[in-house]
């Protein structure tokens, strides 16, 4: 394809706990490490689209950057903030809109888990009132009927997080850095049966951020750049098992990330067999055992013998989430899908240092999942 | 179950309590037949909007379940301390429409739920605060 997009230039702000810096503090400090990774400056862009939950508009990061008076569009789709923006980056590179564009994400979230107010989801009070709306409470439902459905024991759980964590350990960047014993995380406090204290992960803040160009131009600018092959999002059917549902319907329907990652797939024109390196969404361990199948990386009820045999781990035949995931970083919202395809970009070049992949890594698959039941996948080649 | 005494509820809307028999109220839609909980004012499914009031009985099978370790932050409003929080189980129940219906559950032992369990609505007292009259919401309880 003449029309695609590559991406030039990435730059991330730690994510974790930065008391003195905000939300967008944290953004543009993305920003302008991504620019730094290109060899440009923020005046040489023409388009950007950015967006967190609780750190503010994304616009006002030219307030930080600089007022070039440049389109700068703000996204708020949950944790599909992320994507949503490059989606939209690189139509707009495609459509001549700009020729180089940034995408970013941050967020600053308060301590705790995320409170949710009923009406903001179309729910009535008693919901809340009552104590079932809570996110952990529905990937506990979730996770604890896959395993019954598909045959799963809770030691592939516990291997989820093991992983996420000895990744962690590797990640410069990383929140969490210390290794968890199999026993340590087995045995932590039941937050939602089957799910445990260290198999989900925590409310954060950070900020990732890419530089994009047409992919005739991005040598350019860069000599290892990154080409887009596909960025996709899709929301939920009807009979789709999401968050927040006092009730379910009497016929399930395959989940917002299958279809995406099929739409993803057949646009690239490559397969799960040909992904070398995976980043998939693991809020905790259950959402990412579902994921692997659901992405198609594995048949479903097949991932306890992957986890088992260590195929998802750095050296295994499918590594998944090598930067140690949501697990280990965190989440702040607006910021965690570009974290993935910024780690996808590391790997792919070569730069990953002690948690870098083996080989020569080609193709590389980034996914988000959030509520209220949307996806976003990216398929991404070394240039 | 049968009701004796009239009791104050978190969610009035969402029971039928004719003939004194408890049972949970949705909606189905005329053009499709979806049944929906609690009642929706239009179709998901087939996106039509003409939709009439279904009794989802009181009777199904655990679907899913799992435990609230912990006590939730507001709007969770059952009253009680950090340190009188007692876990409480939380699971789908699949009536014999089809229809999963997410619920208290009587009991918070992973010992005694399993799923496919036979289970039966009743009412469970979730606000207990001293000198307040207690405050009901529905629940399921292994049949
Ligand atoms: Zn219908």
């Amino acid at each position: 394809m003449d029309n695609e997009v590559a991406i030039i230039g990435v730059g991330l702000h730690p994510f974790g706990r930065t008391d003195a810096l905000s939300g967008q503090q944290q953004g543009a400090y993305a920003v302008r490490e991504a620019l730094k990774d290109a060899g440009i400056e923020w005046k040489d862009v023409g388009v950007a689209y950015g967006g967190s939950q609780d750190g503010g508009n994304a616009d006002a990061l030219s307030n930080h950057l600089g007022l070039t008076g440049i389109p700068f569009v703000n996204v708020a789709n949950g944790c599909a903030t992320g994507g949503s923006a490059l989606a939209s980056v690189i139509a707009a590179i495609q459509s001549g809109v700009a020729e180089i564009g940034v995408a970013v994400g941050f967020d600053k979230h308060p301590r705790g888990a995320f409170n949710p107010r009923p009406k903001d989801w179309g729910l009535e009070d008693w919901y809340g009132e009552t104590g079932l709306m809570l996110t952990t409470q529905f990937f506990a439902l979730k996770t604890q009927r896959y395993m019954h459905e598909h045959g799963i024991g809770e030691e592939a759980l516990v291997r989820i997080a093991q992983r996420a964590f000895r990744n962690g350990a590797l990640t410069p960047h990383a929140w969490r850095r210390r290794e968890l014993s199999y026993a340590e995380i087995a045995e932590s406090m039941p937050v939602n049966l089957p799910l445990r204290k260290f198999m989900f992960c925590n409310p954060a803040e950070g900020g990732a951020a890419l530089v994009l160009c047409s992919a005739k131009h991005a040598r350019k600018y860069s000599a290892k750049p990154v080409i887009v092959k596909a960025a996709v999002m899709r929301t939920r059917h009807h009979g789709s098992f999401e968050v927040f549902n006092p009730g379910l319907a009497a016929q399930q329907s395959p989940a917002p990330t299958v279809m995406a990652s099929r739409a993803a797939f057949e646009l690239a024109g490559v397969g799960p067999q040909d992904i070398d390196v995976i980043q998939l969404q693991d809020t905790d361990s259950g959402s990412e055992l579902i994921h692997i199948a659901e992405n198609g990386f594995c048949e479903h009820g097949e991932q306890a013998h992957l986890l088992k045999n260590g195929d998802t781990d750095i050296h295994g035949r499918l590594p998944i989430n090598t930067d140690g995931g949501c697990l280990a970083n965190g989440e702040p919202v607006g910021a965690s899908g570009l974290r993935q395809v910024i780690e996808i970009c590391t790997q792919l070049r070569g730069q990953a240092g002690a948690r870098q992949v083996p080989g020569t890594p080609r193709l590389g698959y980034t996914h988000v999942y959030g509520a209220p039941g949307v996806s976003a996948v990216t398929i991404l080649q070394a240039g | 179950m049968m009701l004796d005494t009239p009791k104050k509820l978190a969610c009035p809307e969402l029971l039928d309590l004719a003939g004194g028999r408890l049972a949970l109220l949705g909606s189905r839609c005329r053009a499709c037949g979806e049944v929906y909980f609690p009642a929706s004012h239009g179709c998901t499914r087939c996106c039509a909007t003409d939709m009439e009031p279904y009794r989802l009985g009181s009777e199904g099978t655990l679907w899913s379940w799992t435990i609230q370790g912990f006590r939730p932050k507001a709007p969770y409003n059952g009253g009680e301390s950090e340190a009188d929080f007692r876990p409480y189980g939380v699971g789908y129940v699949e009536m014999p429409s089809g229809v999963k219906v997410e619920s208290r559950l009587s009991v918070a032992d992973p010992a005694l739920l399993a799923i496919g369990m036979p289970m039966i609505l009743t009412l469970q007292a979730y606000r207990q605060v001293p000198g307040e009259a207690p405050v009901y919401t529905y629940a399921f309880a292994p049949a």
